[in-house]
């Protein structure tokens, strides 16, 4: 391979991948043979499974390496299209591959913050940061820290706020294998979790950077294939159009209009909407009763028997049913897992209850409009129904309500979409990829690619949330119980979080709000709503397990080469030979692999937010210090230190003492910012950091600037070197 | 090193694209976001203008300067001898 010009590598590179892909075509093609021959869909997904893993653990093996080099940074000379795919898959997570098109399915326009989000901020990595890393040329961010402020705090800086956010994602993405590997071959979810953690450890352990980049370039290809195949199909099946980014415009002027519809009780299908409303308003004054009774025990210090009451209504309905010997199997398995799952304590009682009025109070309000930016709460409208003759004083003290909530959403929204971007620009498993090209004009092509790669779904994403809502709206609305289409009675039977629909007014008709949709349903259903055959449902699940491995491969990468580069090899032993800090670094990916997988498998309530969170510190921990050190020569350490320190300071104690997990409220929010979008404070704390305490203190040591000189011109005369060998 | 007059020109043709398109990038995200509401009394092939911005058309932006800006500076690099041996 030394042989190898640059150019001849990259033919063999485009060579070897076009004949995957069409294999995989191939694959995909046979399978689909198989099942019209009468495979049963449960093999599909075993072989689906085990056929991916396998390729990836084959490329991992192909892939192994004991250099330094190879293994941080793949030899740096991943052509720049290679590694768009690449960072395109380490991006792409299994909440964006599966989670994302079904949050714009629930939350409309608002859901919106995150796919800007998440494409905007690279053009903060294209314009600030991807050319003049590359230049530097070393491993790791931290190792950027460490050069450019000198000592070693600001490098153990970076390095834990590097391990917060990337531990926390991690957790996610294992947690997201978990539930694919379970979902599509019926393993425990525990189980899973670990067979997943065996996909993604055979690339990571043996090959580093290197296996991890050409396995991502692998999984990124299954997963764009994945993606789009059915949201093409389903737009040509609603609109004729094969683009539906294009085409979805006249199925949300239908969603649109139906909509208004459903909302009006004047019509035929409005009234029966109306109808379930009320059953659903009944249930939650029932709940919200109930929750009134236990806060009251609480306060009598009389809830324990409640609890118990509660409890033992469970066990009786479990008995009387095993007793009754014409009770179905389905119904005593039901009510085990209500048992099982009954809520240990009396606050997380108190929790469960109150969700359960929360849902129902969203089923019983009108349907919010989709494209409608940061609707108000509805009050106007509200009044006006209940009180026609209201006077204009009440009016407009209504609107004044509405328009202070549409402002507050819209606030959050912008404060969502500046966090999530600068968070993207500072995200070291994505800010490391850009080490890997080689050279800084090809860096930053790549980051032109990785953009287009992304893209490519981010872009589907609404229109695949449209043109479901479309579905559901136009032909499952108001279609008979006796007669639901196939997809609506398969799914609803697999897992009722998913889907569940229930006959409340016994009127033998579906309405809007006798639908209940998990957000992972729209892309994991959209195969069967498009009538397409299972294999396309199996090759979904393997695209979604393909963006969770991609995505944990890289993380697991950035914790395991900060602890091992950064800390053990710069700080503790600096003479360590080349094989023990790979030995090291194998080590401590294999520790951390599993304490993420065994956190995972404890499946911690908040995961979600968390992963929000993560973008909030990394943003305020890391960007001001990153373009700071390139853009402003006077920035020295005491900046960055107190910079880094203060933003991320400030991040956490927002969070802190806003976020309810935590026990802080909402009360404490500022400007009512959610704690998601805590960096919005963070970011601005962490710039002013940086240039008072640079001010304060004596100008950087001319060997410093003179690094900012060589990492701001591609080349230079007499230039020094700091390519890390 | 020293730095000649030649190249504190480049870095200053490199600032300023960076901030022209940083403008766009601003302009395109929060700018067009803050008017969502008003965007979308306009609709155009059945989409309200507010609702495409963010969907599909802030993003087509993106690539679209990411792209411009790599072409220009690989350009300017070159114009200003800064630019690397080919490997």
């Amino acid at each position: 391979m030394a042989a190898q010009t640059q150019a001849q590598f990259y033919a063999a590179l485009k060579k070897y991948y076009s004949f995957y892909t069409g294999g995989f075509i191939a694959f995909v093609i046979v399978l689909a043979i198989l099942e019209q021959l009468g495979l049963p869909p449960v093999w599909i997904g075993y072989i689906f499974l085990a056929a991916t893993i396998a390729l990836y653990a084959g490329i991992g093996i192909m892939s192994k390496t004991a250099d330094v080099a190879e293994y941080y940074v793949a030899g740096r000379r991943v052509p720049a299209v290679f590694n768009g795919m690449a960072t395109g898959a380490d991006w792409m997570s299994a909440a964006s591959f599966i989670g994302m098109a079904g949050t714009l399915y629930a939350t409309g326009y608002d859901g919106l913050a995150f796919v800007m989000g998440w494409t905007g901020g690279y053009v903060l990595v294209a314009l600030f940061l991807a050319p003049y890393l590359r230049k530097f040329g070393q491993f790791t961010i931290p190792d950027f820290l460490g050069a450019r402020y000198g000592g070693n705090l600001p490098r153990l800086i970076g390095v834990f706020s590097a391990i917060i956010c990337s531990f926390v994602y991690v957790v996610a993405q294992i947690y997201g294998v978990g539930l694919i590997t379970s979902r599509f071959t019926g393993l425990e979810f525990q189980i899973g979790v670990f067979v997943g953690l065996a996909g993604i450890l055979v690339c990571s352990f043996l090959g580093g950077m290197r296996a991890v980049t050409w396995t991502q370039v692998a999984q990124y290809i299954i997963l764009i294939i994945a993606y789009m195949i059915p949201v093409v199909w389903l737009s040509v099946k609603h609109t004729g159009n094969p683009i539906p980014q294009i085409a979805y415009g006249q199925a949300l002027q239908a969603v649109s209009a139906k909509e208004k519809e459903l909302n009006d009780p004047n019509t035929a299908l409005g009234a029966a909407e109306a109808s379930v409303r009320a059953i659903h308003k009944e249930k939650q004054a029932e709940w919200e009763a109930k929750i009134k009774m236990l806060d009251e025990a609480i306060a009598a210090g009389t809830a324990d028997a409640i609890y118990a009451e509660e409890r033992a209504k469970v066990e009786r309905k479990l008995a009387d049913l095993k007793a009754d010997p014409n009770a179905d199997a389905k119904a005593i398995s039901e009510a085990e897992k209500a048992l099982k799952d009954f809520p240990p304590t009396v606050a997380k009682l108190r929790e469960d209850w109150k969700k359960k009025a929360d849902a129902a109070k969203a089923k019983a309000g009108p349907v919010p409009a989709h494209a409608e930016a940061f609707p108000g709460k509805g009050a106007e409208k509200k009044l006006l129904a209940s009180n026609p003759n209201a006077t204009p004083e009440e009016i407009a003290a209504a609107r004044a309500e509405d328009a202070k909530e549409s402002d507050i959403k819209r606030r959050n929204f912008l404060a969502l979409v500046f966090c999530l971007m600068v968070g993207t620009a500072a995200l070291p498993h994505i800010l490391m990829r850009y080490y890997t090209t080689p050279s800084v004009r090809e860096a930053r092509v790549s980051v032109a690619w990785s953009l287009f790669f992304i893209f490519l779904l981010y872009f589907t994403a609404p229109a695949l949330a449209v043109l479901v809502k479309y579905e559901v709206y136009t032909n499952l609305v108001g279609s008979s119980f006796a007669a639901l289409p196939a997809w609506v009675a398969n799914w609803a039977a697999v897992d009722a979080t998913l889907m569940k629909i229930v006959d409340l007014n016994k009127d033998g008709l579906v309405q809007l709000a006798e639908i209940t949709i998990g957000s992972d349903l729209v892309v994991l259903a959209t195969p069967e709503i498009a009538g397409l055959p299972y294999v396309i449902s199996g090759m979904v699940a393997a695209g979604g397990l393909a963006a969770a491995l991609s995505t944990a491969d890289g993380l697991l990468l950035t914790i395991s080469n900060a602890l091992s580069h950064d800390v053990y090899y710069k700080m503790l032993d600096p003479n360590a030979p080349t094989t023990r800090r790979l030995a090291v670094s194998k080590g401590l990916l294999l520790v951390v692999a599993v304490l993420a997988a065994y956190t995972a498998s404890l499946k911690p309530g908040d995961i979600l937010f968390l992963v929000g969170a993560a973008f909030s510190l990394a943003a305020s921990a890391f960007f001001p210090a990153l373009v700071m050190g390139v853009f402003w020569k006077r920035a020295n350490q005491v900046g960055a230190v107190i910079g880094m320190l203060a933003g991320l300071g400030v991040c956490m104690y927002y969070m802190y003492t806003t976020y309810e997990f935590f026990g802080g409220t909402t009360a404490n929010q500022w400007w009512d910012i959610k704690p998601i979008a805590a960096g919005i404070f963070g970011v601005p704390v962490g710039f002013l950091g940086v240039i008072i305490g640079s001010l304060l203190s004596p100008a950087p040591a001319k060997e410093i600037q003179e690094l900012v000189d060589h990492v701001r011109y591609p080349s230079l005369e007499g230039d020094i070197e700091t390519r890390a060998t | 090193m020293q730095l000649t007059e030649k190249h504190r020109e480049y870095w200053r043709r490199n600032l300023r694209l960076t901030g022209i398109l940083l403008a766009i990038w601003f302009v395109a995200t929060y700018v067009v976001s803050y008017f969502a509401r008003e965007l979308n009394e306009i609709v155009i092939l059945g989409f309200p203008l507010g609702f495409y911005m963010g969907a599909q058309g802030a993003l087509i932006i993106y690539v679209v300067i990411i792209w411009y800006y790599a072409h220009s500076m690989n350009k300017l690099d070159r114009e200003y001898g800064v630019h690397e041996g080919e490997d």
